[in-house]
């Protein structure tokens, strides 16, 4: 460890930091865009060529914006819960390989932060973590719609949350490896893919993570139609913000633990292989958009229904039929 | 020396790992806290009675928001406990899976067959029932 081997994790560290944070504002944009597409409007176009600079101007005006607390919430909790659902978002990435291994300097640099050998447990661990900063801001609100909106939250991540530890069960039958540096290295060519081997297995896990970020057809937790705003209703300002900031950032993780796990990673060929392992993201990323503007959203009792008396079983299904196939 | 670990991570590599998520973590709280205090720095603050009443949809709030819920949440958290805790069991079983072949098979369809039985027992009680 001497100075060019700090110099170079200083500068990972912030190449990757500036590359999520770059995404999460460009998400929003793009979002608006592609909503505003498939129907059939325009969107934002007005800020910058072709809307370029709008993210830039929506942070200047929530950062002007007066923070607001409530008369009864409590202050401490109110405070800190925006960041415990960004932070842990946060986390996640830090055990996702983003390229090819390089040599800079004479050194060998593996451009992941921290490669961890229980890598997958360590994203299970640190994604779970992310309810607690819905519930306990809904609760700290002290206001009757977040406190639902909450309840709702954190009853349908721990549901879909089950079924997503299982899908994974039947992806480390295959890979026998909690790494995700190995696991990408055994995925070298595009037959080699995991979701080849696991199709069922990804079907489920996708399912969990849009449910896992809340996303449509599973933002329950937010529904604008019955809770107002559901958990966020009484945060304003760089709270609010927060609180997008990790929704967003949450999907970009997911979609790159996706890409990581079932569909090989930074591997491909002839382009370089961060450009690979962005275009990948951004094709999960577009996906999350598409089904935004496509599906409606689920009945609360449909939600639980479908999470523990279809998805579980398949998910025990897939577990079956992987190890009777691997001891055949 | 027996070679017992030969092969394996040194403590101080793996903390070495560790390490760099525990920096990670430190840079992303610095970010979400240098934006907060930025933020205070330059916003307006004009707080008054009005404002700070909890949103009910422009009416006066009624009766204390700490209102009675479902008890169907506290019994989806407990059959959530239930099945976390399988899934915990499943990992190394997974892991390893692939030298220990059929016997490891059928032990696992033992455990996970006790498991489903209580699911479906749960969903005879009307427990995954949510109206």
């Amino acid at each position: 460890m001497d100075l060019i081997d700090i110099g170079i994790t200083v500068g990972k560290v912030v190449i990757i930091f500036g590359a999520l944070m770059g995404m999460v504002a460009y998400m929003t944009l793009f979002e608006r865009r592609v909503i505003a597409f498939i129907q059939g409007r325009i969107g934002p176009n007005r800020v910058g060529f072709q809307g370029l600079l709008q993210p830039i101007a929506d942070a200047v005006k929530l950062l002007f914006k007066e923070d607001v607390t409530p008369a009864g919430a409590n202050k401490f909790l109110f405070a800190i819960a925006p960041m415990l659902s960004f932070i842990p978002t946060l986390l996640t990435i830090a055990v996702i390989p983003v390229a090819e291994s390089s040599t800079i300097f004479g050194r060998e640099v593996d451009w992941i932060i921290s490669d961890i050998n229980i890598g997958i447990l360590f994203v299970l661990a640190v994604t779970a973590m992310e309810v607690y900063g819905i519930i306990i801001g809904g609760w700290a609100s002290n206001s009757k719609y977040p406190l639902l909106g909450a309840l709702r939250a954190s009853a349908q991540m721990i549901s879909y949350e089950v079924s997503l530890g299982l899908a994974l069960v039947g992806l480390l039958m295959v890979t026998g490896t909690f790494s995700m540096t190995e696991i990408v290295a055994q995925q070298s060519s595009f037959l080699q893919w995991n979701i080849f081997k696991q199709p069922l297995g990804f079907l489920l896990f996708i399912i969990g993570a849009f449910a896992e970020v809340n996303r449509i057809p599973f933002d329950l937790p937010e529904a604008e139609a019955e809770l107002v705003g559901g958990y966020n209703t009484e945060f304003s300002s760089m709270k609010f913000a927060m609180y997008f900031m990790g929704e967003y950032a949450a999907m970009i993780s997911i979609s790159a633990i996706m890409v990581t796990l079932y569909f090989g990673g930074w591997q491909g060929p002839i382009l370089p292989s961060p450009i690979w392992f962005l275009l990948k993201v951004g094709a999960f990323l577009f996906t999350f958009v598409w089904v935004r503007g496509t599906l409606p959203r689920f009945r609360y009792d449909q939600l639980m229904r479908f999470g523990w008396l279809v998805l579980l079983p398949l998910a025990l299904f897939n577990i079956f039929i992987t190890g009777v196939i691997m001891v055949l | 020396m027996p070679d017992r670990f030969a092969g394996r991570l040194t403590a101080l590599e793996m903390f070495g790992n560790y390490a760099y998520t525990g920096i990670w973590l430190l840079i992303g709280v610095g970010f979400v806290l240098v934006t907060f205090w930025f933020a205070s720095l330059i916003r307006p603050q004009r707080p008054n009675p009005t404002k700070l009443e909890n949103y009910e949809c422009g009416e006066m709030p009624l009766s204390a928001s700490y209102l009675q819920f479902n008890v169907k949440y506290y019994i989806f958290a407990l059959i959530f406990v239930i099945f976390d805790v399988e899934v915990v069991f499943l990992f190394p079983w997974a892991v390893v899976y692939n030298s220990l072949g059929l016997f490891a098979l059928i032990e696992m369809l033992v455990f996970l067959l006790i498991l489903i039985f209580g699911l479906a027992y749960a969903w005879k009680k009307g427990a995954l029932q949510w109206v």
